[in-house]
C-alpha cells in the first residue's frame, strides 16, 4: 500500500527496535528558556521532564536558550544554572534521553563534558547554516565521549537547497549522525521546507538522518513540519504549548494529534500530553506564546526568534518600535548570537525619532 | 651603523601579508624576509615584488641563514608556533606571535604595550582580544574607586569572510584565549568571549560589544571619560576604530545580578592595506602587532643593541 501518508523513511529503518515512525524531541526546556527568560526553577524542570516523560516523549533538550554557556549579559543570565538543570532532568527522567544544545563561539568543548558528567545524552551542536565547519572539534569530542550527536543548520531560510546539503555534509563528515533543517526564524513556507529536507536526504540520508525543528512566526509550524517529514525528516522538534522563543516552536501536542491521524506512531500518548500542556507546562509559562505583531514581523522579516524579548526590552528602554527594531535586523541580515546589536538598532532609531522630534 | 632592526614574517597569508604592508611603512623595523612552504603562494610573490627574500623552504631554511633576523613575525598558527618558538629564542631572535598560541605574556598596546618590550616572546592573543580589551581596561580605570569591574564579557562579530581556517578549526581557542585576555589585561575579576561568523553580504565590518560589571556607586563619568580617552588611543594605530553609540549605563536590576552595567559598541575599519576594510578584525592585529613591534624594536635601538 503506497499512500500520501506512508512515510517513505521512518526512524524505524535506522533503530528497528523503536518502534518509531518519527522521534519527537520536546524543547520547552530550551527554546522556551528564551519566553522564560531563563528563568526554571529546578522544580518547575522536574515536574516538566516528569510529565513530559509520562507522555512517552523520547527525548527532552534542557539547557540555556542559546546553548551551554548562554548565561550572559548579552542573552540573559540564568536563574539556575543549566548544568544542575540537565542533572535534575537526567535524574527525574525514566524512559527519555536528556539532549543539550551548543553553540560553537559561545559554549565550549568543557561544557559539553559537564553536560555529559551530569547525565545528557544527547550532544546538539548548532551553527549558522554557513558555517558548519566551526563544529567539526564539537562533533570529533561528542563522538569519542560517546555521546549521540545532532547538528542544527540554523537560520535555513537564508539559504538554498544546495548550500544547505553542503554545509550537513560538514558536519557528518566531522562525526554528526543527524543533521536538522533549522527554521530559527519561522519563515519557511511549505515547499520551502520540503526542498531543504529533500536536499540534505539527498547529500546525506545514506549514512545519517535528518531533522526539522520549526517555529510558529508565520503559524506554519504543523504544516511545515508534516510537509519535512513527508521529505524524509525523521528526528523532529516542537515544544509542548508552543514554548519556545518567538510566536514558539511547532506544537508538540498538536504534531501528535496529527500523527495519530495520518498513522505515523511516535509512541506519545496524545490524551496524556494534551493533560501535561494544560496542567504542567502552562502553569510554568509566562504567558502563552502568541502569534501578534512582533512575531509576525520574525517570520516575514526573517528574524531570528530569540531576539523577540531583546527586542522588547530595548525597544521600552529607549522609547523606539520594537516591530521596527526587528525590522532592521533583518535588514542588517544579523544572525543567532548578535542579541547586542539589537541595542545599536534602538539607539539608532531613538536618534533618529528625536531629529524627527526636533525638526516639527 | 643601522637605525632598523630587520624582521621576518612566517606565514606569507593574509595576515602576513597585510602585515608586510604596514611593516614596510615603519622607521624602526624593516622587514627583510617573507616566509612560508607553498611555492605558489600569492603572499610569496607580493613579498618579493616589494624586495622582500621570500622563500616557500620555511622556517627551516630561515634559521640556517647566516645572518638572522632581530625580529619575527608568526603568522601561522598556533601549532606551528608551540614546536618553533624554542628555537627562536635559542637562535636569539624575539617573537610578535599573532596566532593565539600564547607562548609569551600577551600584549594590548594601549594597556601593556610598555611592559614586555625586554620578552623575547609576545603574544598578540585574538582580534577580538584586540578590539575589546582595551575598552574593559578602561572601564576598569574608571572604576577603579569602587573596585574595578567584576565581570565582563564581549561579544565579537566578524565577516565570515575574514574568518580563516585556523579560527574555524579552533574556535574554543578564541573564546578560551580572549577570555583570559579580558581577565589578565582587561583587569575584570571573571570574563567571558562570544564569537560570532556572519555570512551577510555586503560582508560586515567587525563589530564588537562589550559588557562590564561595576559596582552601583561607580563614578559614571570617570568610566564614560576612561572609554572615550581609549577610544583616542587604540585610533593612534587603528584609525578605524570607532565607538558607534555613547557608552551606555544601565542600573542595577535582577537582570544585571544587582551590578551596574556599563555597554559599549564599537565598529573597527580595516586600513585596507592587503585586506578589505570590512576585515577590521584582521586589521587590528597586524596593526597592534606592528605597533608591538616597534616598542620592542625603539627599545633595542635605544638601548644600543
Amino acid at each position: 500500500m503506497s499512500d500520501i501518508n506512508t512515510l517513505e523513511r521512518t526512524w524505524s529503518d535506522t533503530q528497528p527496535d523503536s518502534g518509531l515512525d518519527l522521534r519527537l524531541t520536546d524543547t520547552c526546556l530550551r527554546d522556551g528558556s528564551h519566553h522564560k527568560r531563563h528563568q526554571f526553577t529546578a522544580q518547575e524542570v522536574h515536574d516538566i521532564v516528569e510529565a513530559l516523560d509520562g507522555s512517552g516523549v523520547p527525548v527532552i533538550e534542557v539547557t540555556h536558550g542559546d546553548g551551554l554557556g548562554g548565561s550572559s549579559f548579552n542573552y540573559g543570565f540564568s536563574r539556575t544554572p543549566e548544568q544542575e538543570l540537565i542533572r535534575i532532568a537526567a535524574e527525574t527522567a525514566k524512559r527519555a534521553k536528556i539532549a543539550f544544545l551548543m553553540l560553537p563561539g559561545v559554549g565550549t568543548k568543557d561544557d559539553i563534558r559537564a553536560a555529559q558528567d551530569n547525565g545528557g545524552q544527547i550532544c546538539r551542536i548548532a551553527t549558522h547554516c554557513t558555517e558548519a565547519d566551526t563544529s567539526i572539534q564539537h562533533f570529533g569530542l561528542a563522538r569519542e565521549l560517546g555521546l549521540e550527536t545532532v547538528g542544527f543548520l540554523m537560520m535555513s531560510h537564508t539559504q538554498p537547497p544546495e548550500v544547505l546539503a553542503k554545509q550537513a555534509r560538514i558536519m557528518v563528515d566531522a562525526g554528526n549522525q543527524c543533521v536538522y533543517v533549522v527554521d530559527s526564524a519561522g519563515a519557511l513556507v511549505m515547499e520551502q521546507t520540503a526542498d531543504r529536507v529533500a536536499a540534505v536526504v539527498a547529500e546525506i540520508g545514506h549514512e545519517a538522518t535528518v531533522g526539522f525543528h520549526g517555529h510558529e512566526n508565520l503559524g506554519l509550524g504543523v504544516s511545515n513540519t508534516v510537509i519535512a517529514a513527508r521529505a524524509g525528516a525523521t528526528q523532529i522538534d516542537g515544544s509542548v504549548r508552543r514554548f519556545g522563543a518567538g510566536a514558539g516552536n511547532t506544537p508538540l501536542e498538536a504534531f501528535v494529534g496529527v500523527c495519530d491521524k495520518l498513522g505515523w506512531r511516535t509512541g506519545i500518548d496524545f490524551l496524556t500530553i494534551v493533560d501535561a500542556s494544560e496542567d504542567v507546562i502552562r502553569p510554568a509559562m509566562p504567558e502563552e506564546c502568541q502569534l501578534d505583531r512582533m512575531t509576525l514581523m520574525m517570520g516575514y522579516a526573517g528574524v531570528y526568534s530569540s531576539f523577540l524579548k531583546h527586542a522588547g526590552n530595548a525597544a521600552e528602554r529607549y522609547g523606539v518600535s520594537g516591530a521596527k527594531i526587528l525590522l532592521e535586523a533583518g535588514r542588517r541580515k544579523l544572525i543567532g548570537g548578535q542579541e547586542d546589536q539589537l541595542i545599536d538598532i534602538a539607539l539608532m532609531l531613538k536618534a533618529e525619532q528625536d531629529k524627527a522630534a526636533a525638526n516639527s | 651603523m643601522s637605525t632598523k632592526l630587520t624582521a621576518a614574517i612566517v606565514g606569507p597569508g593574509n595576515i602576513g601579508t597585510d602585515l608586510m604592508y604596514k611593516l614596510l611603512r615603519s622607521d624602526v623595523i624593516e622587514p627583510r624576509w617573507m616566509i612560508g612552504v607553498d611555492p605558489s603562494s600569492e603572499g610569496l610573490r607580493l613579498a618579493a615584488g616589494q624586495g622582500l627574500e621570500a622563500t616557500h623552504e620555511g622556517v627551516d631554511w630561515l634559521l640556517k641563514q647566516d645572518v638572522l633576523p632581530d625580529l619575527i613575525f608568526e603568522a601561522t598558527s598556533a601549532y606551528v608556533h608551540r614546536e618553533y618558538a624554542p628555537r627562536y629564542e635559542e637562535a636569539g631572535i624575539r617573537a610578535i606571535d599573532l596566532t593565539p598560541a600564547a607562548v609569551g605574556p600577551a600584549v594590548i598596546p594601549p594597556v601593556n604595550g610598555q611592559e614586555h618590550v625586554g620578552a623575547m616572546n609576545v603574544n598578540m592573543i585574538t582580534c577580538g582580544g584586540q578590539a575589546t580589551i582595551p575598552m574593559v581596561a578602561a572601564v576598569t580605570r574608571g572604576a577603579q574607586s569602587s573596585g574595578g569591574v567584576s565581570y565582563a564579557e564581549i561579544v565579537a562579530s566578524v565577516s565570515s569572510m575574514s574568518a580563516g581556517p585556523g579560527t574555524r578549526a579552533n574556535i574554543d581557542e578564541f573564546t578560551r584565549t580572549t577570555a583570559a585576555g579580558v581577565e589578565t589585561i582587561g583587569g575584570a575579576q571573571q570574563g567571558k568571549a562570544i564569537i560570532i561568523l556572519n555570512p551577510a553580504e555586503p560582508p560586515m565590518i567587525m563589530r564588537d560589544t562589550i559588557y562590564c560589571a561595576v559596582s552601583p556607586d561607580a563614578d559614571r563619568d570617570a568610566i564614560v571619560a576612561s572609554i572615550f580617552a581609549m577610544e583616542k588611543a587604540v585610533q593612534e594605530y587603528v584609525p578605524g576604530y570607532r565607538l558607534l553609540q555613547e557608552p551606555q549605563i544601565d542600573d542595577p536590576s535582577p537582570a544585571t545580578r544587582g551590578q551596574t552595567k556599563v555597554s559599549v559598541f564599537v565598529e573597527v575599519e580595516g586600513a585596507g592595506d592587503f585586506l578589505p576594510p570590512y576585515a577590521g578584525n584582521l586589521d587590528i592585529m597586524t596593526a597592534a602587532a606592528t605597533q608591538v613591534g616597534q616598542h620592542i624594536a625603539r627599545s633595542v635601538l635605544a638601548s644600543g643593541g
